[in-house]
């Protein structure tokens, strides 16, 4: 092992107060980004959960749509122009909208309304822990969310409950659906969807367009656009940009969790610095004399950096054990904190540049050093 | 004795600036040649400490010119003073200044680590140089575990182990008993007999008298006497008559 690597380990880990005071600010401002990050990355994956779950190649909105919760109609007859368009197989419509669920006790909580045809391509419910689609088609058979029962008042499958005055029985239950916005989603057919939305049977939110194996998507885009001036024709992943776009950006949400993270990492970088800087001041007799013995000042540096390196692993190992009994805590809540491995890597990266920063007001005070200051001291 | 290892030549110093600025040294020159130990004396604030670190490539003189083996040094760089020093001079400060975290063994390959030299080498090279100074058998002590005196081995150990051709000493004793001065003066008075090395000890202790083969007594930035003395100083010198009569004064 190189002795400089000798030097800073043993130097870091004999100030042992100053040492746990510099772990505390990384791993209090590791958990603070890991927490914002993770809750970012949750939000996002949420805000276009039902984008990416469709399977559609093409989605046709009413123009201006910002987000896949906007409740704005597009005419029936958009349907059939597009289902003319050569190259389009299908062009299943979604209906979506809020409403309210009357729980058995006659206590309600609003819901939001997704409502397909499960049989050719429509916005489904996925996975199904009890039930199946089949079971959907029993009138007024719906499927929720099994992380939302308590939240429904109902206990399971079979339960009953009222939305918009009208039957809804629960028949199926999927698993890990969640809202961002926290109101349970409820699947049910096309039509029944209408009924509880208040849609009239001519409209729709989206027409989902799937293609012919041997269709040219950006040709068929412009096909669908020729003719309608009112509509927008976008691909799953623009689609998606713009929901996220919309929720994070639009909305403020994101901006707010990215100060948070942002807000982690300069405490950390703060309370990092300081007690770096002050281990190096209280160390500077030890550095002068490496400069008297001739030692470069990039050697001195290299000191430094191993300083913040070691605590910047240290602290990181602390700091992900804590994340990860977070993100277990949160799995089953409303807003699980995701983590993933290219986070994780991300976080680490983050946490090695913050302590390397941190370290720069040391070696600035090193640089400044005269060796001639062994003699006084 | 040799070829001059270490020459000063009419180096004036000025320390400090504006209304409190000093000259400490008076255009001094000195000439340090191989196989000899020389000693520095002289009432604080006579300038030995500032001569010491110019000749140590620590501070630049005002004015005058400094050869360390061969090279001149007044107009290098820190970076080219540090690589000067680390290939050439080894230190012995009056506080030892060893690193407490560091055992014995790693404080000596310290010099070698900074010179990126392997490991292996610089253990080998360091366990020689402790066995020099009588401290084999703690190469693993920490400096806490170490008396003044093995702390001030280590350091000269630390000195000599790159194979420095100037050692520069700045009270070396004065931390010390008699007992423990002796033998560390015994230890810098045996490598200053090798050709290729030099030894400068600064020092107010006129009873490291006897291990000098030269004394250049300084006084108010001035050297004011100088007396060769061959093999060390067997009676009391005109220098150290002075510097005992200062003291009982």
């Amino acid at each position: 092992m190189p002795l400089v690597f000798t030097l800073a380990a043993r130097n870091l880990f004999h100030d042992r107060l100053r040492f746990v005071a510099t772990l505390v600010g990384i791993v209090f401002s590791m958990i603070l980004v890991t927490v914002q990050m993770g809750l970012y990355l949750s939000f996002a994956r949420m805000v276009t959960t039902m984008i990416d779950h469709a399977g559609a190649d093409l989605w046709i909105m009413p123009s201006g749509t910002k987000s896949f919760e906007d409740p704005s109609l597009l005419d029936e007859q958009q349907r059939f122009r597009a289902l003319s368009v050569d190259g389009v197989a299908n062009a299943v419509p979604v209906v979506i909208g809020f409403a309210q669920w009357r729980m058995p006790s006659g206590r309600t909580t609003p819901v939001f309304i997704v409502g397909s045809d499960f049989r050719s391509g429509g916005l489904s419910p996925w996975n199904l822990v009890a039930g199946s689609l089949d079971d959907l088609e029993i009138p007024g058979a719906v499927a929720v969310d099994s992380s939302y029962l308590e939240r429904l008042g109902v206990a399971g499958l079979d339960a009953r409950a009222e939305i918009r005055d009208q039957k809804a029985q629960v028949m199926a239950l999927t698993s890990g659906i969640r809202s961002f916005t926290t109101t349970p989603y409820v699947f049910a057919p096309l039509e029944r969807a209408r009924a509880y939305t208040g849609t009239p049977t001519n409209k729709a939110t989206y027409l989902l367009v799937h293609l012919s194996p041997a269709a040219d998507l950006e040709h068929v885009r412009s096909r669908l656009l020729a003719d309608s001036s009112d509509i927008e024709v976008l691909k799953p992943a623009e689609f998606s940009d713009r929901s996220r776009s919309f929720w994070l950006f639009g909305t403020g949400a994101g901006a707010a969790l990215m100060a948070g993270a942002l807000l982690g990492v300069i405490v950390g970088t703060v309370i990092v610095a300081q007690t770096l800087y002050s281990s190096t001041k209280d160390h500077i007799n030890e550095f002068a004399t490496l400069r008297a013995i001739g030692s470069s000042g990039r050697y001195i540096h290299k000191v430094i950096i191993w300083q913040a390196l070691l605590s910047a692993v240290i602290g990181f190992c602390i700091a992900s054990g804590v994340g990860f009994l977070i993100v277990k805590e949160t799995a089953d809540t409303a807003l699980p904190i995701t983590m993933t491995p290219g986070l994780t890597l991300a976080l680490f990266a983050l946490t090695v540049v913050m302590c390397v920063l941190s370290a720069i007001a040391a070696i600035v005070q090193v640089i400044r050093i005269d060796p001639a200051m062994v003699f006084t001291r | 004795m040799t070829e001059p290892l270490a020459e000063a030549a009419d180096i004036v110093k000025f320390l400090g600036s504006g209304a409190g600025q000093v000259q400490a040294l008076k255009g001094i020159s000195l000439t340090l040649s191989g196989g000899e130990l020389t000693l520095l004396m002289g009432p604080s604030g006579s300038g030995k400490t500032t001569l010491l670190s110019i000749i140590g490539c620590m501070l630049r003189p005002t004015r005058g010119a400094v050869r360390v083996c061969g090279k001149s040094t007044v107009d290098l760089g820190p970076e080219e003073a540090a690589k000067l020093r680390r290939d050439h001079i080894g230190f012995v400060f009056q506080s030892y200044h060893l690193f407490p975290t560091l055992t014995a063994a790693e404080n000596v390959q310290l010099v070698f680590d900074v010179r990126g030299e392997s490991s292996a080498r610089a253990l080998v090279k360091a366990r020689e140089a402790l066995a020099t100074v009588g401290l084999s058998h703690k190469l693993k002590s920490f400096p806490l575990e170490l008396s003044g005196g093995e702390q001030q081995r280590v350091a000269i150990a630390r000195a000599i182990a790159g194979d420095a051709a100037v050692i520069l000493a700045d009270e070396p004793t004065a931390s010390l008993d008699s007992e423990n001065g002796q033998a560390i003066m015994r230890i810098l008075a045996d490598i200053a007999k090798e050709p290729g090395r030099t030894v400068l000890v600064v020092s107010h202790d006129p009873r490291i008298l006897p291990f000098a083969d030269r004394v250049v007594y300084m006084e108010d930035g001035h050297i004011v006497r100088e007396e060769r003395t061959g093999a060390g100083l067997s009676e009391k010198s005109e220098v150290e008559r002075a510097v005992i009569g200062r003291r009982k004064r």
